[in-house]
């Protein structure tokens, strides 16, 4: 990988590329699910290229190929500063890079047990255990389950001499029933929807997931959420659990704080960001209990967002966002940390694969843990509805106003939660609704959410992201509306 | 590019080491390249080229894919064994079919030699043309110009080979001033693709989407651009399919046959349509046949992989995804008739209404009744008295698609629409009653 590298690197330079910096992938992936107790796919695949970025003639240019003889390298190298000077045809200033340090090391994911070694048979086999399980309950009629692994063997190397090499595996599973009755579906997932949970882990975190012990009542919930109430219309005390709370701080704190969306490069897809620059350090996000950072270090936790070095060679960093509910930082890159004035990149800059140029990426986006323990919290709360598990998000392309579905609630009535509600929804504006937060659960309730399928870019990129959170309460939240009368 | 010949070889290296009764290979390669720009500037600009190569595996009722970029000996050997051993110890699954044979495929046209060759240079300078007339109009300009070729090919074991080539072209802009005004267009060609006039639409869009006013949420009639109606109707793409009827989790369920849609909503599944792209065939390499889907409102036919229409008594349609999958199948060129009403016409005759340009985060809250999520953007428009009024700020929707298609008052010609949420189709503009918006956000 390094002689790859370097071929690439001194093609660039010698063709006129000021800085230039390739990565080098190895990925392997294996995918299994199961659908009403039968085999679903099952699939083992890999993927080896790279992907060379320059700066010529003070524009950007990218060339990836897998095609990894030297003569095509270099051409790929080539082709790189020849789009970057295409580029330098429609620009007002050259391209200015915050400082970084030259880098040397190697990281990797620390993983108990490698996915790739355990046995495919082994894995179906737990799969189809709790497929079973959740078609034990009467009234599911469809039952899927699914697990997922990857490993990125990484070498990073710039023309500042930086030569990185990363091994990052990442482990997912989960399980949903679907319940058809009466023109109306019905659906609970475990341990979270779209695909479960996953982390920055081995085969370790689906053992602990305990998908069998958990099916039967998620088959059970799909099934009742039939008979359940609906949900109502107005104003209510809302409790978030940590999942959905997780999907929420994704939406509403990761995407506005990234400074390509602030300073107007995703305009014209991904879209921009109510937080403009004259908003850092002013505006009150959230309620003075809400404090959020975006971490990827290994000691935040094993997220998805949990690497050693970014894809521009820059450290691991943990970066406060919010601090006692003020506005406090954003996730930035070399290129966007030198625009608005900061002295090093924030080292959140991620590609999906080597054929893809890396953006601005949520990392670990965090909700702090409060204090609270949940039994108190639904206790202290009157009347209330305590949702769990996304079924449905959507916000608008500032990241002012969101609706999120979850799949099931709770009413809860005199500090007890009570009848089961279905179909339920809310909807607000996210700084009236961080700041109507009068209560967050402690670290005992605190989870490490993945969310992996994070889309961005133009070629669209999908990524890997992680969200910290336990479970919080919001005050005078707008319910129920996706519903008609 | 990948030759047929080439794949001729590599396949018979992977036949001959893969201990299965039966294999199959699909061979995607693809070059493609994308200048993107903001802030009037070219702040991105790539250009890739891959190849994937995916073998199935089918031994006594089991099968299993396993996939590779590699071309050398090992690894096609390594892939070859790994889809083999991947399926060897799976439950043997009654429902799997032998691999089709040699089939017969309609010619579909859809290179452009002057699209594979477009280079970054003819990328930026359509670019700056682009920048120009925002720098005139005293806006910012964002979007990207995208081109590439990808060529498919799939083999099996029983003799069938099914090849597609196609180019790619693809536009967007969005022109920005406080307010904004975006347009898309997506072909297979470069000379199909009308930047300029793209960019005059968005840039006019955003002169006019100034100081928005504040419209209460309610119901409202509302004129749907292309881009705004395939957004919401690509929801509906896998409904159509007879797997997800099978599953029970399709909006059509216990539908077939039924008036779903007003009778003035007919929808076609073609491959063969002028303004649709795409393979003549599906992931096992069958065929795609035409499929009328909904007649004047009526639920007529679903789309069947070969393995679902054995269970289902119905002939296989050529619209199965690549197996192993839990998804069946689904129509990938789906043709909405047009009408005759042209959109200057819709807000001629309307009197109070929303003229809206494109819808962004679209999310089903509801899969049955098929209650969709989302938000306007980049031009939405108050008409009053058959005339576009004033910007609006824009709203939140929650509405069914299937109320949605009863209430279609006017259907323009129908166009090769793109957006952001769904695949490309061929759909009308629409003017529909009673559209539910439900909040307003603060632009």
């Amino acid at each position: 990988m390094r002689d790859w590298a370097n071929w690439a690197l001194d093609t660039a330079a010698a063709r006129g590329a000021t800085y230039a910096d390739v990565r080098v992938l190895d990925a392997r992936y294996r995918n299994l699910s199961t659908k009403n107790g039968t085999v679903g796919n099952v699939e083992e695949s890999e993927s080896l290229g790279l992907g060379i970025r320059v700066i010529a003639e003070g524009s950007w240019g990218f060339a990836s190929s897998d095609q990894l003889t030297r003569d095509k390298i270099e051409q790929t190298a080539a082709r790189a500063v020849a789009i970057a000077r295409a580029s330098a045809r429609v620009k007002k200033a050259d391209v200015v890079l915050a400082p970084e340090e030259k880098i040397e090391a190697v990281w990797r994911t620390p993983v108990e047990k490698d996915p790739f070694a355990v046995p495919m048979d082994e894995m179906m086999q737990l799969l189809l255990e709790a497929d079973k399980e959740l078609r034990g309950a009467a009234g599911v009629t469809l039952a899927e389950t699914s697990m997922s692994f990857t490993r990125l063997e990484q070498f990073f190397a710039s023309t500042l001499g930086s030569a990185i090499q990363q091994v990052k595996v990442y482990s997912g599973a989960g399980m949903v029933a679907t319940s058809f009755a009466d023109n109306e579906i019905q659906k609970r997932s475990y341990p979270n929807s779209f695909g479960g949970q996953h982390a920055s882990a081995g085969y370790e975190l689906v053992e602990g997931l305990r998908l069998v012990e958990n099916a039967r009542r998620v088959g059970e919930e799909a099934v009742a959420l039939h008979k359940a109430a609906k949900c109502p219309q107005g104003r209510r005390t809302l409790i978030l659990d940590s999942s959905q709370l997780g999907l929420q701080i994704h939406e509403s704190i990761g995407h506005p704080i990234e400074l390509d969306r602030v300073l107007g490069t995703e305009a014209n897809f991904a879209g921009m960001s109510f937080l403009t620059l004259d908003q850092l350090g002013k505006l009150q996000y959230g309620s003075e209990i809400v404090n959020a950072v975006a971490d990827a270090r290994l000691e935040h936790g094993p997220g998805l967002g949990t690497f050693g070095y970014d894809d521009e060679g820059v450290p691991a960093q943990c970066i406060d966002i919010i601090k006692d509910g003020r506005f406090l930082g954003y996730l930035s890159s070399r290129e966007t940390a030198r625009e608005v004035g900061l002295n090093r990149s924030g080292g959140t800059m991620r590609a999906e694969s080597w054929h893809h140029i890396p953006l601005i990426r949520m990392t670990n986006v965090s909700l702090l843990p409060g204090t609270w323990k949940l039994d108190d919290l639904i206790a202290d709360t009157d009347d209330g509805l305590y949702l769990e598990t996304n079924r449905s998000w959507s916000i608008d392309d500032r990241r002012y106003h969101f609706q999120f579905g979850t799949e099931i609630a709770w009413e809860i009535k005199g500090g007890k939660k009570t009848r089961m509600i279905k179909n339920p929804s809310y909807s607000g504006i996210t700084t009236e609704f961080w700041n109507s937060c009068d209560a967050i659960c402690d670290r005992r309730h605190w989870t490490l959410w993945g969310t992996p399928n994070c889309g961005k870019g133009q070629p669209m990129q999908t990524m890997g992201t992680g969200h910290g959170a336990a479970p919080a309460r919001f005050r005078n939240v707008q319910v129920g509306v996706a519903y008609a009368d | 590019m990948l030759t047929e010949a080439r794949c001729q070889e590599i396949f018979e290296k992977i036949r001959r080491a893969c201990p299965a009764d039966e294999v199959e290979v699909s061979f995607n390669a693809s070059q493609s390249a994308l200048t993107r720009f903001a802030n009037n500037i070219i702040h991105q600009n790539v250009a890739e080229e891959g190849l994937h190569i995916s073998v199935r595996a089918l031994l006594n009722g089991r099968t299993a894919r396993a996939s590779t970029n590699k071309t050398d000996d090992d690894a096609l050997r390594r892939v070859a064994e790994q889809a083999a051993a991947s399926a060897r110890w799976q439950p043997r699954n009654p429902d799997l079919l032998p691999m089709p044979g040699k089939q017969t495929y309609q010619p579909v046209e859809r290179f452009c030699e002057q699209t594979a060759a477009f280079a970054p240079e003819a990328r930026a300078e359509a670019v700056k043309k682009v920048v120009a007339r925002a720098e005139k109009n005293k806006l910012t300009a964002a979007g990207i110009y995208s081109t590439g070729v990808q060529t498919e090919t799939l083999l099996n074991s029983r003799g069938l080979i099914a090849t597609h080539r196609q180019t790619k072209a693809e536009f967007s802009v969005t022109y920005l001033n406080g307010g904004s005004g975006w347009a898309k267009g997506n072909f297979t060609s470069v000379q199909q693709l009308p930047v300029e006039e793209l960019a005059e639409s968005a840039c006019r869009k955003a002169l006019d989407n100034h100081d928005p006013k504040e419209l209460p949420p309610g119901r409202y009639t509302v004129i749907l651009e292309p881009a705004a109606v395939l957004d919401l109707v690509g929801f509906l793409f896998y409904d159509f399919s007879a797997t997800a009827v099978l599953d029970q989790r399709s909006c059509f369920t216990n539908q077939i046959g039924k008036q779903v849609f007003g009778e003035n909503i007919s929808i076609a599944d073609d491959a063969y349509h002028p303004l649709q792209a795409g393979s003549a065939w599906d992931g096992e390499g069958i065929p795609r046949r035409q499929v009328q889907l909904v007649e004047k409102g009526v639920l007529k036919n679903l789309v069947y992989a070969r393995h679902t229409a054995r269970k289902m008594k119905a002939e296989p349609t050529g619209h199965g995804f690549l197996l192993p999958n839990e998804w069946g199948e689904a129509p990938m060129n789906l043709v909405f008739a047009g009408g005759s009403s042209s959109l200057e016409e819709m807000i001629r005759t309307t009197e109070r209404g929303i003229l809206v340009t494109r819808l962004w985060y679209i999310r089903e809250v509801d899969p049955y009744q098929k209650i969709l999520t989302g938000m306007t953007r980049d031009g939405t428009f108050s008409v009053e008295g058959g005339q576009v009024r004033r910007a609006i700020r824009n709203l939140r929707f929650n509405q069914s698609i299937k109320e949605m298609l009863k209430q279609v008052e006017l259907l323009g010609p129908a166009v090769r629409a793109t957006g952001e949420e769904s695949f490309e189709m061929v759909v009308p503009p629409m003017r529909i009653a009673n559209f539910r918006f439900t909040e307003v956000t603060k632009y």
